[in-house]
């Protein structure tokens, strides 16, 4: 008798297992974790414990996860809202440079010796520039067909190279003995921080945002048509929305929030624009909108869990003095298997034996009756 | 400008020379666990190898002495939540190994009064805040002695990572040496913008070997200009640690460093009870910069020549920015029998004669 194994793709996926999936991916991922932790000579149980114990275990720790939350939770729903189009923004990092360049350009120019004053023009400043920068690959994408992943990439080299000309140039700071950063910000143009920790203002941002996304995109008309237009620009064109239009606005938006993003990060814990500023969080923020399944909520879930994984990263170095590369082997199991286990949703496998293998779609109708 | 200059003098000596601190008190070895955050891996195989190096030099001179690290930190509000969750695990002291740390030292070492800080290539001092830096320009000197006797064209190309005052006293120093040796060849410089990007590395090396240059010498953080030399076939001065790894049959010579006498002689202090904030700058002399071992191309007579001068520095007799010095516009900067003060040195912003290339300004 002869065995073949078969990939069907699912009709429906049954509820069970959109519950079952992600928990056993973990699982799965903890598990091929401990493996690996014992061969390199640690307790599993001891590293597992300590991720946890430092990054959730005490104000401090709670505190930092948070904060490396706050820029991953906007970023990732600046993506999410163009991934939602199947437009593919992998600009986020460079938007948020633009953001935290026009925040300091308003600090700069524009200052006012008022907190919500100076918060609200930094806003706005961040927002356009983060928007614009985006809005520019977004026009040529839908005007041109111009390949936005591209096009978004290429602007975060622009936007770093941008950043590096006015630390070095321009907005150096003269006390800095000729080292590239401006000059710290004046007390009013910092978020205000609470509760004796580095959680800033921002916060109030990376919940308002997910919330507002989530009621837009679940509630309203534009919501629905954005996703029509996504998977169907002509369609949609016969529908009467405008694809071009749609894009570049979308894209605006999703700009705008990574340079907010940026803003708060530079204003929240900088306190002065300086060369390496971001540390990758549009890019992080890919993989965030991916595992919360380009769902705004779920996107404040898995920030936060990303900031235990690396804040707790760390500590797992200094503690139980692992190497960076063994966090980094641990980190991508369990980014692998969550992912991995995406495949299992919308795929099923199927062992047959013998004979010829009836289509597809019959036999997984027949057998979701 | 001028004035600008004076202000930026008189600012630097006070921060170099001034506040008297006191010393702190002795920690027993076993209670110290410093703390050491890079910037990059440490297998990089320059800057944060050759730290990492040195920790293990000063583990091995204090058994009692358990330290611990975290690589790849980058020079953001990362490196705060580093400081503080290696004190609240126990660290009584911390290394900070890389110049974009400094204002966020500066906010732990405010929170954690009790605890040293040592902070790498930065100017902020505090009563528990002290930096360590070498000269390095010294053996970039050196080696540029070396560059300017074996270069045929007289062009040689220079990898720069910053074009911040460290950076810049190092071709200045290294171009010193050049025209030391050979007064007609000049130092092409291309800047990469990045410490820790042997991508970009390369293809600034490659970029400077295409225009013509048949030397290299580099500032950057790994091994990629060593390497890109070595496939083109031309010479090359490594950077950090010996990189004949790298450019097995290219490689000249290279500026090292050696952090361990740092971190032995700042916990040895910690444990005695006599460390104290001050601004560490050790040279030649002390033995913290000193040039690698020389390829087998380098001939008997080149070596002689860096015995030469490196005795000059090390005796005091003489520094490398002694005048007369001019700078790219022919204009004497340092005139005959004066010389740049550590000050001026330490916030240096623009080429001398004999370089080829821009500060972004």
């Amino acid at each position: 008798m002869k065995l073949s194994i078969k990939v069907e793709p699912r009709l429906e996926t049954p509820r069970m297992l959109g519950i079952a999936i992600p928990v056993i991916s973990l699982a799965a991922a903890l598990l091929s974790g401990a493996v690996f932790l014992f061969f390199m000579g640690v307790s599993p149980f001891q590293a597992y414990s300590t991720i946890i114990r430092s990054s959730l275990g005490d104000a401090y720790g709670l505190s930092e996860t948070v904060v490396k939350a706050i820029p991953l939770a906007m970023a990732a729903i600046a993506v999410m809202l163009s991934f939602t189009m199947l437009i593919w923004n992998i600009g986020a990092e460079g938007q948020i440079f633009m953001g935290a360049i026009a925040a300091a350009a308003a600090v700069r120019y524009l200052f006012v010796d008022n907190h919500l004053a100076m918060f609200a023009i930094m806003f706005a400043a961040a927002g356009i520039a983060g928007g614009i920068w985006a809005a520019i690959a977004g026009y040529f994408r839908a005007r041109w067909s111009v390949n936005e992943i591209i096009t978004t990439l290429m602007l975060n080299y622009v936007a770093m190279n941008l950043l590096n000309y006015f630390v070095y140039g321009p907005w150096r700071d003269p006390a800095s003995l000729g080292f590239p950063m401006t000059a710290p910000f004046p007390d009013a143009a910092r978020l205000p921080s609470f509760w004796g920790t580095r959680i800033h203002a921002g916060l109030f941002l990376a919940i308002l945002f997910p919330l507002i996304f989530w009621v837009i995109l679940r509630f309203t008309r534009w919501g629905y048509e954005i996703r029509v237009m996504g998977e169907n620009p002509k369609a949609a064109g016969f529908a009467g929305m405008s694809y071009i239009k749609n894009v570049v606005f979308v894209m605006f938006l999703s700009g705008a929030i990574a340079g907010i993003a940026g803003m708060c990060e530079l204003s929240g814990l900088q306190g002065r624009l300086q060369h390496g500023f971001s540390g990758g969080y549009g890019y992080t923020a890919i993989i965030v909108a991916w595992l919360a399944r380009l769902h705004p909520i779920a996107i404040i879930l898995v920030s936060f869990l990303m900031g235990v994984l690396l804040v707790g990263g760390e500590t797992l170095q200094i503690v139980m003095r692992l190497p960076l590369s063994s966090m980094l082997v641990l980190q991508g199991l369990i980014l692998f298997f969550v992912l991995g286990g995406e495949f299992f949703r919308k795929f099923r496998i199927r062992i047959l034996s013998g004979g010829a293998t009836p289509p597809i779609a019959t036999t997984s109708a027949k057998e979701e009756k | 400008m001028k004035r600008f200059v004076v202000l930026l003098v008189f600012v630097l000596s006070v921060t170099l020379c001034g506040a008297a601190y006191a010393a702190f008190p002795a920690i027993p070895a076993e209670k110290i666990n410093p703390g050491f955050v890079y910037i990059g891996p440490i297998g990089d195989g320059g800057w944060t190898y050759m730290h990492e190096q040195g920790r293990l030099a000063m583990e091995k001179e204090f058994p009692g002495v358990k330290s611990t690290f975290v690589e790849s930190i980058p020079e953001g509000p990362d490196a705060a939540r580093v400081f503080e969750t290696m004190i609240r695990n126990g660290s009584k002291v911390i290394f900070g190994t890389t110049f974009g740390y400094m204002d966020f030292v500066q906010e732990v070492a405010k929170k954690y009064p009790d605890t040293i800080f040592m902070h790498c290539a930065g100017y902020k001092d505090a009563p528990n805040v002290g930096t360590y830096f070498g000269r390095m320009y010294q053996a970039r000197y050196l080696s540029g002695l070396v560059a300017g006797k074996m270069t045929k064209k007289n062009r040689i190309g220079y990898v720069g990572a910053h074009p911040i005052p460290e950076v810049i006293r190092g071709i200045n120093a290294f171009t010193q040496g050049v025209r030391k040796a050979n007064p007609e060849a000049e130092v092409q410089v291309i800047w990469i913008f990045s410490w820790l990007d042997p991508g970009k590395e390369k293809e600034a090396a490659k970029a400077l070997i295409d225009s013509g240059v048949d030397i290299l010498a580099m500032h950057a953080d790994t091994g990629a200009t060593p390497q890109a030399a070595e496939e083109a076939g031309i010479y090359v001065i490594g950077y950090n640690n010996d990189m004949s790894a790298y450019a097995p049959t290219k490689h000249l010579t290279a500026p090292i460093w050696d952090w361990g006498m740092v971190y032995k002689e700042t916990i040895g202090q910690v444990i005695k009870g006599t460390w104290q904030p001050s601004h560490i700058w050790y040279g030649l002399k002390e033995g913290m910069v000193a040039l690698a071992p020389y390829g087998k191309d380098v001939p008997d007579l080149v070596k002689a020549l860096v015995d030469v001068e490196k005795a000059k520095i090390v005796s005091g007799e003489w520094d490398v920015f002694h005048g007369p010095v001019k700078d790219q516009s022919g204009e004497v900067k340092v005139p005959e029998g004066a010389a740049m003060t550590d000050g001026e040195m330490l916030s240096m912003n623009w080429f001398v004669e004999g370089v080829k290339g821009d500060i972004p300004k």
